[in-house]
């Protein structure tokens, strides 16, 4: 069964104790200064975004059909089938295409490191492995960001909007854009307020590219015969043509 | 004659200078990092290295498939004449698409992973294939030359004997690695503004390749003739500016129908930021160079010819630019303008280009006068290619 997160934004008291938690799971530094800090990083993998009264949190959606993995060409990115979507930093070559790709912009990258890789929420995979629940989940005081199966968290969203239907937007932010992902969203106000894109595709991202790319194979062979075609037929003409040349001088040779 | 002697003196000093400055930018950047060497960011992931050095760098060489296939497949033996300049123009510029990619890939020592960690449903995985494949093969192309300067006569036959297969080999990877660079961008519906982001991208990418490789077979024809001192190949090239006006009108048409499918061709009356490098874009690379050579004065003069060819050029730089960097500004919410060593570093790869490129017309036998004399190495008269002699020798 495939894993998720739950993140429920009308339960959120912004204290930022998944922040936290996710530096020390992750051995990032943490302090008031990055506390502050409103974007991720190679240094900040989560934040809780706050606008008057409410809140939001930022981190990897872990995609169904992740953009960042259809289009690493070494497979350094990859999306496990409990979930998570991790990184292999020892395969990856630093072509940066995951962090153009990502519908999010979620990968972000070491840029001040001379040895430098992708960094990026993994949604605690080496802690799921073990059975136990993300970092951030796990510190959650409200349970605003609860750990669980994904179809289970889709059903329990889908009945909290239906059970206080004044609370909530009726839009689960993360069931259906770019093909969904392991990590749902639910908020009482415009998902956009937080700069999430509300104009997303349902369609998986990878499909794009795809439907080009599966056509290669069948491609190749029939360009190749065309190409070989063309040669065959064009240089048919000079010996032809050198024949009849012969011909004509042998012709003209008998008469004389 | 003083005036070129002065001009490649001065020549010589730019090329020091950039040499130096490239020197200690290549310091920076595997010393401290990309933070340290460019103005690229989380937002922008890719700046004029891939937008420029690598885009631009790929499609400036596609000459090489273009006319190989043009003289040796559909067998128009009258442009033979320039196919070696024009070989060793791909063959060079590939070369620097590479040099290029050591600067801007992160770990670049990790650069033949994608040999043996394949993920065939990337794009970048099959460019990475494709341009690998492909400098291979044009250096096979190349090779002919070499052989023949030192006389090495046993493997010049061999090469030739097997050309034709490369040649076609060559044609069917740069067709898919030239439209898979637009593919690339295909995963980025959301990103990249309603301008440059179609479904028809690689085909717009392959199309454009086209007439880049025309529009630099005429002005690396004209540079040579101006500095090499040769006689320009006017009749060949006037035959190119027509074949350039039919690509470039299929281009231009192709790219409007595409804008008014998809409803966006309102929007290049409305004044923006994007509409702006949309429209330099369109009337540098479609709508001047088609104006000047569909004037017959124009199409037929030399200089006419290098100006329209020139325009092209800057025309489709401009589109690999916007694709890259202006079409994505928005939707990242940032602007990217390269840093000072990122502008050093490429203009480096373009001076090797030059430098690399005038060494080789001097030493190598690159042009049909300097085969002349090689008394050593006959080859038959008339208009068939030196490739398709042997092929049917073989046969």
């Amino acid at each position: 069964m495939s894993k998720g997160i739950l993140y429920d934004a009308t339960l959120c008291i912004g204290c930022k104790q998944c922040e936290q938690a996710c530096a020390t799971e992750n051995g990032l530094p943490y302090d008031d200064k990055i506390a502050a800090q409103d974007v991720t990083s190679a240094h900040k993998y989560t934040t809780v975004l706050t606008k008057d009264d409410k809140f939001m949190r930022k981190l990897c959606m872990h995609c169904d059909d992740p953009a960042c993995a259809s289009v690493c060409p070494v497979g350094a990115l990859r999306k496990t089938t409990i979930g998570p979507v991790t990184y292999d930093k020892h395969k990856c070559m630093g072509c940066r295409y995951c962090m153009a790709a990502c519908p999010f912009s979620v990968p972000k990258y070491e840029w001040d490191k001379a040895v430098p890789g992708v960094r990026k929420c993994i949604m605690c995979a080496p802690r799921l492995a073990e059975g136990k629940p993300t970092a951030c989940a796990e510190i959650c005081p409200t349970g605003a960001t609860k750990f669980g199966d994904r179809d289970e968290l889709l059903k329990e969203a889908h009945k909290r909007i239906q059970d206080n239907p004044a609370n909530y937007l009726p839009h689960i932010f993360g069931e259906t854009e770019v093909g969904g992902s392991s990590v749902l969203l639910l908020s009482s106000i415009g998902f956009n307020t937080f700069s999430l894109r509300t104009d997303l595709t349902e369609r998986a991202l990878p499909l794009y590219t795809y439907q080009v790319l599966s056509r290669i194979p069948d491609f190749v062979p029939i360009f190749g015969v065309l190409l070989g075609g063309v040669y065959w037929i064009t240089h048919r003409r000079e010996p032809v043509a050198e024949a009849d040349a012969r011909e004509r001088h042998d012709h003209k040779g008998g008469a004389q | 004659m003083t005036i070129p002697q002065i001009r490649f003196t001065f020549w010589k000093a730019i090329f020091l200078v950039i040499m130096v400055a490239g020197v200690y930018s290549t310091y920076i950047r595997f010393s401290r990092g990309l933070g340290a060497s460019t103005n690229l960011s989380d937002q922008f992931p890719w700046g004029i290295w891939i937008g420029f050095d690598v885009m631009c760098g790929v499609m400036l060489a596609a000459g090489g498939f273009t006319l190989t296939a043009a003289v040796h497949i559909f067998n128009i033996g009258r442009w033979h004449a320039i196919v070696r300049p024009t070989i060793l123009t791909a063959f060079m510029g590939y070369l620097l698409v590479c040099a290029a990619l050591l600067y801007d890939l992160g770990l670049p020592w990790n650069i033949w992973h994608p040999l043996v960690m394949r993920n065939p449903h990337s794009v970048m995985f099959e460019i990475a294939y494709c341009v690998m494949l492909y400098t291979a093969v044009l250096a096979l192309e190349f090779s002919p030359i070499v052989f023949e300067k030192f006389g090495w006569k046993k493997p010049l036959m061999l090469v030739r004997r097997v050309m034709m297969v490369f040649v076609i080999l060559g044609v069917i990877l740069s067709t898919l690695h030239q439209s898979s660079l637009g593919t690339l961008y295909l995963i980025m519906p959301n990103k990249l503004h309603p301008f440059w982001y179609s479904p028809l991208l690689p085909v717009f990418f392959y199309i454009s390749a086209i007439a880049v490789g025309l529009a630099m077979i005429i002005f690396e024809s004209s540079m040579s003739s101006k500095y090499f001192g040769r006689e320009l190949e006017l009749p060949i090239l006037r035959e190119m500016g027509r074949v350039l006006v039919v690509v470039l009108a299929i281009y231009g048409i192709l790219r409007f129908q595409d804008l008014y499918h998809r409803s966006v061709l309102g929007m290049i009356f409305v004044s923006g930021y994007e509409q702006r490098f949309f429209l330099l874009e369109i009337f540098l690379s479609v709508l001047i160079p088609l104006g000047l050579l569909l004037v017959p004065k124009v199409r037929e003069s030399a200089q006419g010819l290098y100006l329209a060819g020139v325009l092209t050029l800057l025309g489709f730089v401009t589109n690999r630019l916007n694709v890259t960097i202006t079409g994505v500004e928005n939707a990242v919410g940032a602007r990217y303008m390269p840093k000072w060593t990122e502008v050093v570093i490429t203009a480096v790869l373009v001076a090797l280009g030059f430098a690399i490129f005038g060494m080789a017309a001097r030493y190598l036998p690159i042009f049909p006068e300097e085969k002349a004399h090689l008394p050593a190495m006959p080859r038959p008269e008339g208009v068939r290619g030196e490739i398709a002699v042997p092929v049917h020798a073989g046969d």
